[in-house]
């Protein structure tokens, strides 16, 4: 691990990686905050949990260059577990959560992710997009106009400044003009401040163990929310890592970035930070900035604690406004819009995908359940895309006493059906020949379609030949079919 | 007695020419085709395009992502390695082709001339098999010669390399006079070994050389060495000098008027490497001649 490379991959790119950093970092700060405030806790929670996990992951992550802290994804997930059990639970679940992820890494699940098509990712990212722009809502309510103009001049700043220049980050001066406004035009009182939202930390994080009975009963109140916290925070993180990998034209290992995480999150869990994960708009924000070593992600949590502890004060008074304006930048920056476009031209299948794990998603609160069934639809429709792959011909020969039946394609439990339609048993011919060299059979339900077939012939009184299996069927057939065996019978077609 | 089967020369053997177009270029292809006359082998001239990603002259420290900001980052870097991709193309393409005239010149026809993307040390692996010898010149491309560096490649594949490797020197002189550092070790048996079998050095004289307290053991593998190669029809000398083996190398190539130094590579942990140095990064950094490497 501690080889010329891994050096490398912290040490190419030092001055740029430093600079990627401080920009990363403000980008954090609203996130962090903001989403410790969906999960219920305290901002310094998701603050902690931000530097631990970009300064282990910069050490331990399997992909150098991108960002990890807390985020939308995970803080969803914890939001009833805070609300019934506590702070406490939190950071026993984050613990566990980053057990589960290290044994993930150790078993090597990190090579699933190939089940995850590039519709599915969409799906993600989108629904990951709509997530966050969805958890600003509240932050509007009951605040009137002010708000709302105060955010509009956020965006503004944000998308406009790097029409002008694009040497000082945006969302920093827009982090700035607002407070300054803010405080200067005394909106404090109406206008919603971070320290409104809890208390911030003004330490660096310390060790302690969450202060949890050690039972049967908190495993079992830990355990379904670490659950899906440990399969969200991994997929977000090697779906992100994808991102990276094809941005910079470099690979990178899925497992140990999986182990990676899970070492994170314990880290996290002992330092009051809660479950974390890669992040998607954040990263990218990084690999613009020209970030692409373990510095970068190193410099991002290092100077997030100094901005936080150092700045305390002043972060206090950053009206939520601005915040607002820079999730509301990392959603729309995360959301893939080229996706909608592409929907009259991609295959219909790839949108149905799409668009079911974005609402699954929506509805649930759940990355989890979105990507399950993605998944399970891609799924479906490859295997029915594969079963149209089967074509079946006959051609009569010699005085119209034997038919040779042609099969191509795929057999297996999808087009077995089709199969057993194919054939015309109605018409009398001495013989059948079924031509299968050009057929796979993948399953039970294919052989025992063609047991099926042959045994319908026979009872016909049709002599029937199957020849041209490949060897991978062959083995198959010889295992489980039975029209080939001695005293062949009616019983085909229990399965 | 056969340690290593690959380096018997048959017709089949392959010398492997690293080259990066540096001023060592035109030497190690001298020395390739001295190598490749001797051993009747054909040559594999190599030019490695290095796949660098680095963050390049994207000057955006915005930190603001807007619509599409994955696709249109993504195509932005796409644009930016392409003009880098083909500036470095067109490079290798000169360079390759400087290479080949070099050996048309010389007559040298059995020659195979390939640009590769990627580090040099894994396309060496991955040639592996059907490699005899590898060149490879002493400084690189990032050459500094006040400071006698080595160029940045070469003791990365002399590490990784399970093949002898021939280090040019600045110019090829003819070899006729050869040195062989001796200590016993595994790596020097595996040199006298490729001699035994090798026509490479065939009519050159050889000396023989240990430098150190005396050692019983030493002395009497290397009686045996010398006995084994005079067998095989080589004039050898067997000496022995005491003294930090860095000075007496250099002095005795001074002195000698050696053409080619013939030693073991990297014998010791990396960690006795880092504390007390190596003698073979200094042996390759401030000797003059040509050296053939064994590990």
């Amino acid at each position: 691990m501690f080889s010329k490379s891994y050096f490398k991959e912290w040490f190419h790119n030092p001055r740029r990686d430093i600079i990627a950093g401080a920009v990363v970092a403000l980008a954090l700060i609203p996130e962090a905050i903001a989403f410790s405030i969906i999960a219920g806790v305290d901002p310094k929670v998701g603050l902690y949990a931000s530097f631990c996990m970009a300064v282990v992951i910069a050490f331990v992550g399997g992909r150098s260059g991108m960002i990890s802290a807390a985020t939308a994804a995970m803080a969803l997930l914890m939001v009833t577990l805070v609300k019934e059990h506590g702070l406490e639970y939190l950071l026993a679940a984050t613990l566990l959560t980053g057990f589960l992820q290290i044994l993930a890494g150790i078993f090597r699940l990190g090579n699933l992710m190939c089940f995850v098509s590039r519709s599915v990712v969409t799906g993600f990212v989108n629904a990951l997009a709509i997530l966050i722009f969805l958890a600003q809502l509240p932050e509007f309510k009951g605040q009137g106009w002010l708000m709302w103009t105060m955010v509009a001049a956020g965006l503004g700043i944000i998308y406009g400044l790097p029409r002008l220049t694009k040497a000082v980050p945006s969302p920093l001066i827009c982090i700035l003009v607002l407070t300054v406004v803010s405080i200067s035009l005394g909106l404090g009182d109406t206008l919603r401040t971070v320290g409104d939202m809890g208390e911030l930390p003004s330490t660096i994080p310390v060790f302690f163990f969450p202060d949890i009975p050690l039972t049967w009963g908190t495993l079992m109140i830990i355990l379904p929310y670490s659950i899906p916290l440990a399969i969200v925070g991994l997929l977000e993180s090697l779906m992100t890592q994808t991102i990276v990998d094809d941005l910079t034209d470099t690979t990178s290992s899925r497992n140990r970035e999986c182990t990676g995480q899970g070492i994170g999150n314990l880290v996290c869990g002992v330092f009051g930070g809660m479950a974390s994960c890669a992040m998607i708009g954040q990263s990218v924000i990084n690999v613009q900035s020209g970030g692409r070593g373990r510095l970068s992600t190193f410099a991002a949590g290092i100077f997030l604690l100094i901005l936080i502890v150092v700045l305390g004060d002043w972060v206090a008074r950053i009206p939520m406004a601005a915040l607002v304006a820079v999730m509301i930048m990392v959603s729309i920056g995360t959301f893939s819009w080229r996706s909608i476009r592409d929907i009259k031209v991609n295959h219909r299948t790839s949108t149905i995908v799409m668009v079911s794990t974005v609402v699954t998603v929506v509805a649930t609160h759940n990355l989890a359940l979105g990507v399950g069934v993605g998944v399970l639809l891609s799924a479906l429709f490859f295997a029915y895309k594969v079963s149209r792959l089967l074509s079946i011909d006959s051609e009569l020969q010699e005085d119209e006493q034997k038919r040779t039946y042609f099969v191509r394609g795929q057999l297996f439990f999808v087009s077995a059906s089709k199969f057993g339609e194919s054939f015309d048993f109605r018409e009398v011919v001495e013989q059948v020949r079924i031509d299968v060299s050009e057929a796979h059979f993948w399953d039970l339900s294919a052989i025992n379609a063609l047991d099926r077939v042959v045994l319908k012939f026979r009872r016909e009184g049709t002599e029937v030949e199957v020849f041209g299996l490949n060897e991978a069927s062959k083995t198959l057939v010889l295992k489980i079919a039975k029209h080939d065996k001695p005293g062949a019978s009616a019983e085909v077609g229990g399965h | 007695m056969l340690s290593n089967p690959r380096i018997t020369m048959n017709a089949e053997s392959n010398i492997l020419v690293c080259t990066d177009g540096s001023i060592y270029s035109p030497s190690v292809y001298d020395h390739a085709l001295w190598a490749a006359q001797r051993l009747g082998s054909k040559i594999h001239v190599m030019h490695m395009i290095d796949p660098t990603h680095d963050a390049g002259e994207l000057h955006n420290f915005s930190g603001s992502i807007g619509f599409d900001a994955r696709q249109n980052l993504k195509t932005e870097l796409v644009n930016l390695e392409a003009a880098r991709g083909k500036a470095a193309k067109a490079r290798s393409k000169a360079i390759l082709e400087a290479a080949r005239n070099h050996f048309q010149k010389a007559e040298f026809g059995n020659l195979i001339v390939e640009a590769i993307h990627g580090h040099l040390a894994e396309s060496i692996e991955e040639n592996e098999a059907d490699t005899d010898l590898v060149v490879i010149g002493k400084r690189g491309e990032s050459a500094d010669f006040k400071r006698m560096h080595l160029g940045a490649n070469v003791e990365r594949v002399i590490r990784s390399c399970h093949h002898p490797v021939l280090v040019a020197s600045r110019a090829f002189r003819p070899i006729r006079r050869v040195l062989v550092a001796y200590d016993g070790g595994p790596s020097a048996q595996k040199a006298i070994d490729f001699m035994m079998e090798s026509p490479l050095f065939r009519g050159t004289e050889l000396d023989l050389l240990t430098v150190g307290r005396p050692h019983p053991k030493v002395e009497e593998s290397l009686a045996e060495a010398c006995s084994r190669l005079e067998k095989e029809g080589y004039h050898t000398r067997q000496l022995h000098r005491d003294g930090h083996p860095e000075e007496v190398f250099s002095q005795f190539i001074g002195e000698e008027n050696i053409d080619l130094l013939i030693m073991g590579a990297y014998g010791h942990s990396r960690i006795r490497q880092l504390i007390v140095g190596s003698t073979t990064t200094t042996m390759v950094r401030t000797c003059r001649i040509p050296i053939l490497m064994f590990r």
